[in-house]
């Protein structure tokens, strides 16, 4: 049950795609997502469909691990499907009981179904490829300009990376605590709503113990060397663009420049 | 009656880029009344074992038997396995969550759908075990010291009076005299109620003068399984595997090769001394 949760976690392989600068990824992420939102034809969504197939399988990731993800979308998708499937007026398409199934119902429920799939798996890949420090890194650098405006950039990137670095560890100790209740005769699997919610408490209760006891000890080690936020402060690897990070921005606008044109994003 | 394992592997990630086997291929018999050393460097597969034992894992091949029974047969009760198999996790004062310690202990047998007046027996019982003192029970697990919680997880699973009791680094981190109040404990808990202990520890020194069998594990296999006196033998096999044998061991081989007629075999400091004394002639 937890390991399926991909969202946050970084898979460790070698490949074109991992080697992007940061902020390649972040921008062309973004680019993808909005995208999505604009295309409304079939066109644009071959293209879009054969741009993941081509990000995916340059990341070596395996197909079977960013598919994992999808299963913690599943209910939102549904609703999603549901809703837009039965409450949108227009010609009626199937009849029966209450509810009507309109041509427009259909074509929106689908849209919004693909929609959804590609953004969950182009941002997986984004999260799968990239190593939470890289991906604030990234962030911290394109919201630079912000700083103008009194915007604690660097705080901000700052919480990020700690609450994402703490996902797969939060995740362990779920695991371990739910073990060590279960060695104890736990049971988290069987029994009413009510029964299970009042079931978690020796899970949670130790697991809001043991993160602030991390919080503490992470605030201390921080402190204890002297750290002070962002102003003044340099990088140990500082982002540089290389050539296969222009390589991408083009295939990116290439990319585009497609939905552009055949998907009529501008129309 | 006893645990069995077979052929037992266990591969995590199995299918990504990450899998790697834990354990490969280990079979053992563990009979009712040992006193086991199940000694390991980090990331040996010890701690994934003992998982196996009751249940909590299952093996990705090979079969475990407790009492001649699959443990993983179908219509197999793997909650009353727990209650007999007790597992105490590494650093066990973490799972600790109830208001007051005497509640905490009550959660393991409670789980047992035991009734009240049974569990608070079986509570009270537990905690005089590990040697709590009255004053402690209603106080909150939380304002006990490290030493303190750590008796009271373990009188948690006391509580549910295992036939077998396995404790994953029941010292780690303790200063020397928690350390062996712990294993003083764990060793007294033994020979009083003659119940199965597998005392988990990366530490020979730890473990060599209570066990009566020390199973060592490397990169997922048994590497040695033998009374201590024999694993510490292989001295020098287990220094490639990042574990040492007790300084005595080390102190015997050089008093040996200096000439000294002692034997090798003592494994604690008092029959080293009985040796290194008659090889005087005292």
């Amino acid at each position: 049950m937890l390991k399926d949760i991909t969202l946050g976690q970084y898979y460790q392989t070698e490949s074109k795609i991992h080697k992007l600068d940061p902020r390649v990824k972040i921008v062309a992420t973004l680019l993808f997502i909005i995208s999505l939102f604009v295309a409304d034809n079939f066109t644009g969504y071959v293209i879009a469909a054969a741009f993941l197939t081509l990000e995916i399988r340059m990341s070596h990731v395996p197909l079977k691990f960013i598919m994992r993800g999808m299963k913690t979308i599943f209910f939102l998708l549904l609703i999603t499907v549901v809703f837009n499937l039965f409450l949108t007026p227009g010609t009626a398409l199937v009849h029966f009981w209450k509810l009507t199934i309109t041509m427009e119902g259909l074509k929106l429920a689908t849209m919004m179904a693909v929609r959804l799939v590609f953004l969950i798996l182009g941002s997986s890949v984004m999260t799968l490829t990239t190593t939470p420090n890289h991906l604030t890194d990234g962030l911290e650098s394109l919201m630079n300009p912000l700083k103008k405006l009194h915007v604690p950039v660097h705080e901000i990137s700052m919480m990020m990376s700690i609450a994402l670095r703490f996902i797969p560890i939060l995740l362990e100790e779920t695991d371990k605590i739910m073990k060590a209740q279960m060695a104890r005769g736990a049971d988290f699997e069987s029994g009413s709503v009510i029964r299970r919610a009042k079931n978690l408490v020796p899970l949670l209760v130790p697991l809001f113990i043991s993160a602030f006891r991390r919080a503490n000890d992470l605030a201390m080690a921080m402190e204890a060397r002297c750290y002070r936020g962002g102003e003044g402060r340099t990088k140990m690897k500082p982002l540089i663009y290389r050539k296969r990070d222009a390589v991408a921005y083009l295939t990116v606008l290439g990319y585009m420049v497609l939905m552009v044109v055949f998907g009529k994003i501008l129309f | 009656m006893a645990i069995i394992l077979d052929h037992v592997s266990y591969i995590y990630d199995a299918d990504t880029a990450m899998a790697h086997a834990a354990l490969e291929d280990v079979s053992l018999t563990i009979p009712d009344g040992q006193f086991i050393g199940l000694i390991g460097h980090t990331g040996s597969g010890k701690s994934t074992l003992v998982q196996h034992l009751n249940g909590l894992m299952k093996p990705t091949s090979g079969n475990i038997f407790f009492n001649g029974k699959d443990i993983h047969d179908e219509d197999y009760d793997r909650k009353a396995l727990r209650a007999k198999v007790g597992l105490v996790f590494q650093y066990p004062e973490h799972q600790l969550f109830e208001a007051d310690v005497f509640s905490d202990v009550c959660f393991g047998p409670k789980n047992l759908g035991l009734s009240k007046k049974e569990t608070e027996l079986r509570a009270y019982e537990a905690l005089k075990q590990v040697g709590l003192e009255d004053a402690y029970f209603y106080q909150s697990p939380f304002d006990l010291s490290g030493g303190q919680k750590r008796r009271v997880a373990i009188a948690g699973v006391l509580a549910m009076k295992p036939e077998v009791l396995i404790l994953d680094e029941p010292t780690a981190g303790l200063d020397p005299r928690g350390r062996d109040e712990i294993l003083g404990l764990i060793s007294r808990l033994h020979s009083d109620t003659g119940m199965t202990v597998v005392l988990v520890s990366h530490s020979m020194e730890d473990v060599a003068n209570y066990v009566d069998r020390i199973i060592v594990m490397n990169k997922g296999h048994v590497a040695f399984d033998d009374v201590p006196r024999n694993v510490f033998r292989h001295y020098r096999e287990l220094e490639q595997i990042g574990l040492a044998a007790p300084q005595v061991t080390y102190v015997m081989q050089e008093l040996k090769a200096a000439g000294l007629d002692v034997s090798v075999d003592a494994t604690t400091v008092e029959e080293a001394r009985d040796e290194i004394l008659k090889a005087f002639h005292m």
